[in-house]
């Protein structure tokens, strides 16, 4: 037998495998709506949830499958792990919440780490005992990452940390954090004085304070350093690389190729879901399917849903992204998240009176999913660079427009 | 309402070259100032271009090889009709391709074996569908009558001065047909030309009335072809539709990154960037959509995901050109109000597309009964 032909056969025995084991293990309903991102977690109950869940995936065998069996993975190809991530997001089971962990932090660390970090910090992130947080961004200074302002100062066999970051998922039951800091005030260019570190959280100095979201619950905090001393040995890589190392830990979560351990990171929304729901709610006694206006606009959505989807193939046909190169993908954010707000938003507004009431309340429906689908959903078109500056450089770097 | 969506885009070396080799002519043969030099002619396009075209063996590539084509598929079509957009250049293809594609998927095998190598050859068909101006309607006023007399006027047939043939329908014994007429078979003065809101087309009203035809005239598998047809002519308009949009975005960023007001280049106005980048998204889903649905089709009967694919096409592609063509002209401030500003082309194709083959409203019609139901 040839080894594509072996392959093949085990990954269809890995696909029935899963499917079964998915069929016994799927939980049941946890009595609150499950997160979608792993922005959500926002409470004892949801962390404890889900950790659970990611242990047990884990203890299957079905996260980190194409890591090294000695830090926890099973050395198996990433074909492995996307079969079973694919699997797992067709059954809509929930996320594997320790996603800088697992997509960020971790790959970092079995890529470019010491042998001492990667028996250290590895398993931990997939067995979800050490949850991951990130700290790049900062008060004030949205996404521009050049601009940071939290100061690392050498002392001694440790580096004293002072400053704050924000937006710090999880920052209040994170373990560990992938922080960005200044350690040379004076560089040349913005950039250069920047340095990358695995921060312990339990550091004395280091604090957090939970922001409320516009959804009413948690998930992020902001993060205080005051003379906050962790061990100079955290440091990845040299003094000076860190925006280096911080742009190479963002081409990880690209996928298991990549070097992410897996797991779904996203419970997806898609227009099937909205067509559901279209089915169910009536006007008249019609259901709104079948009303004309609103067919229109559903298919005015499908449209836009198939181009979308359709971008990953076209990006892999050299000819058809010959003009205005780097189009599609440094649209992509823009586009994607822009997208399922304007959809989120049109699912509530199809409820009549019904979309006035939130999660919560037993009458809302689909139990106010929609409604909070489309509040958290600004996280997306406003974290990582808003969708105005993201047309911004679609506007200067794909069309060659000038900076105001 | 769940049914498994077709998601195929493919794209061959051989249409990677026709596509390059398509660029290259067309921007070659077919610059501004030649576009502007027959907006005022008669036929409307160069008949040397055309030549050229015919000896390139673009009117054969959709032609099975047995009738002296290149057999490389209607989809093959679609990365040379995009670059006639792009530049502007109208010729009678795509009437052309459309009316030889009705002979190839309803016509006789004596039909195919007469035409298709005329077609491959140079001559020019096109299609005479339309009795109203409802795109929609399913039904012809025309009439073939049992003694074989044509009776009734097609509105806005393309390219009807300098056809060879045409392919009509017609009702004849309670069903819809297609015939085939010949231009020799037309009455004098049966041709009547209109003035068309887009100046680098053609089009004419035809009365058909007492053109007598032999049964031999009638495609035999007329209703399967003219389904066909008609989901194939959205393609192509929606492809030519891409290249003229994306033409158009050409045209906005050159004066958005050469024009001054207030002190700055224009085009760093955050009001006037980001509607361009719109541009950019929707010419981006257009493109998309029309390769899909040119990965899609293939010679036989279109079946549902190939319907869907070139609804989807024409409705986003028009929409996409017709913003661009909106916004190039307020762009273009003062300028953009004037004839020799050529966002005016753009903005007048877009409107003269939007209606061939469908507006984007009539294909979303059907695609949510394709989609929803």
């Amino acid at each position: 037998m040839s080894i594509e032909l072996e392959q093949q056969n085990e990954l269809k025995e890995l696909r029935a495998e899963v499917t079964d084991w998915i069929k016994h293990n799927k939980p049941a309903d946890p009595g609150f709506l499950l997160p979608q991102t792993f922005m959500e977690v926002g409470s004892e109950p949801v962390l404890d949830f889900l950790r659970e869940w990611q242990h047990k995936v884990w203890s299957a065998g079905y996260l980190g499958m194409a890591w090294p069996e000695k830090y926890g993975g099973r050395g198996l190809s990433p074909a492995h792990q996307n079969l079973v991530d694919a699997q797992m997001k067709l059954a809509r089971v929930p996320i594997c919440f320790n996603v800088i962990g697992l997509g960020w932090a971790g790959p970092l660390i079995l890529d470019k780490g010491t042998e001492y970090e990667r028996e250290k910090y590895l398993k931990g992130i997939l067995n979800a005992e050490d949850i991951w947080c990130q700290g790049f961004s900062e008060p004030n200074h949205g996404s521009d990452l050049g601009s940071i302002q939290t100061r690392a100062e050498r002392d001694g066999s440790d580096y004293i940390i002072n400053g704050s970051k924000i937006w710090t998922t999880m920052g209040n039951y994170a373990k560990y954090m992938i922080l960005l800091a200044r350690t040379e005030a004076q560089a040349e260019r913005k950039y250069n004085g920047l340095s990358f570190f695995l921060a312990p959280m339990s550091a004395e100095g280091i604090s957090t304070q939970p922001i409320q979201k516009l959804t009413g619950e948690y998930g992020f905090t902001e993060t205080f350093f005051t003379d906050a001393r962790i061990p100079a040995d955290c440091i990845m890589g040299e003094e000076g690389q860190g925006w280096r190392i911080a742009m190479q830990t963002l081409q990880y979560e690209r996928g298991a190729e990549a070097g992410a351990a897996g797991g779904i990171s996203i419970l997806s929304i898609v227009m099937n879901d909205l067509l559901k729901m279209a089915a169910k709610v009536e006007r008249e006694g019609q259901p709104l399917l079948k009303d004309h206006v609103t067919r229109d606009n559903l298919v005015k959505l499908l449209i836009e849903e198939k181009a979308l989807h359709l971008t990953d193939k076209r990006l892999g046909i050299p000819a058809l992204c010959a003009d205005y190169p780097n189009s599609l993908s440094l649209s992509g954010k823009l586009r994607s998240t822009e997208f399922y707000r304007r959809m989120r938003q049109y699912a509530q507004s199809l409820q009549g009176t019904q979309g006035s009431l939130y999660v919560g309340d037993d009458q809302a429906v689909d139990g106010g999913f929609w409604q909070r689908a489309y509040l958290n959903n600004f996280s997306t078109t406003i974290g990582g660079g808003t969708s105005q500056v993201q047309a911004n450089i679609v506007g200067e770097h794909v069309l060659g427009l000038p900076k105001d | 309402m769940t049914r498994k969506t077709n998601m195929a885009l493919a794209f061959t070396d051989e249409q990677s070259m026709i596509l390059e080799s398509a660029k290259g002519f067309c921007s070659d043969r077919s610059d501004i100032t030649a576009v502007r030099s027959l907006l005022s002619s008669a036929s409307g396009y160069s008949a040397d271009i055309w030549a050229e075209m015919v000896g390139l063996g673009w009117t054969g590539i959709a032609i099975p090889e047995q009738y002296g084509g290149s057999e490389l598929g209607i989809g093959s079509t679609v990365p040379l009709v995009e670059s006639m957009g792009r530049n502007l250049l109208s010729t009678p293809y795509i009437s052309t391709t459309m009316a030889s594609q009705a002979i190839l998927r309803g016509g006789s095998e004596e039909q195919k074996a007469k035409w298709l190598p005329l077609v491959a050859e140079g001559s020019v068909g096109t299609l005479a569908l339309l009795d109203n101006e409802d795109w929609g309607a399913s039904a012809t006023s025309c009439q073939l009558s049992a003694d074989m007399q044509l009776q009734g006027t097609k509105l806005l047939v393309n390219d009807a001065a300098v056809a060879d043939f045409f392919i009509v329908s017609a009702c004849h014994n309670g069903a819809q047909v297609l015939v085939l007429v010949e231009a020799a078979q037309l009455a004098e003065g049966a041709l009547g030309a209109k003035v068309l809101i887009d100046e680098t087309k053609r089009a004419c009203n035809i009365n058909f009335n007492g053109v007598t035809l032999s049964p031999e005239a009638i495609l035999p598998q007329s209703e399967a072809a003219l389904r066909d047809i008609k989901l194939l002519g959205a393609l192509l308009t929606a492809a030519e539709s891409t290249g003229s949009c994306a033409a158009a975005l050409d045209l906005v960023v050159a004066y958005l990154t050469s024009r001054i007001q207030f002190g700055r280049l224009i085009g760093s106005y955050q009001s006037l960037k980001h509607p361009t980048v719109d541009i950019l998204i929707g010419m981006d889903s257009a493109r998309t959509l029309i390769y899909h649905a040119a990965t899609v089709v293939g010679d036989q009967s279109l079946d549902q995901d190939a319907e869907i694919a070139c609804r989807m096409a024409k409705a986003q592609a028009t929409e996409a050109l017709l913003y661009a063509g909106d916004r190039a002209i307020q762009f273009h401030g003062g300028m953009g109000f004037t004839y020799e500003c050529d966002a005016q082309l753009y903005l007048r194709r877009a409107l003269w597309s939007q209606h061939q083959f469908g507006d984007a409203q009539h294909h979303r019609t059907h695609l949510a009964s394709l989609l929803l139901d």
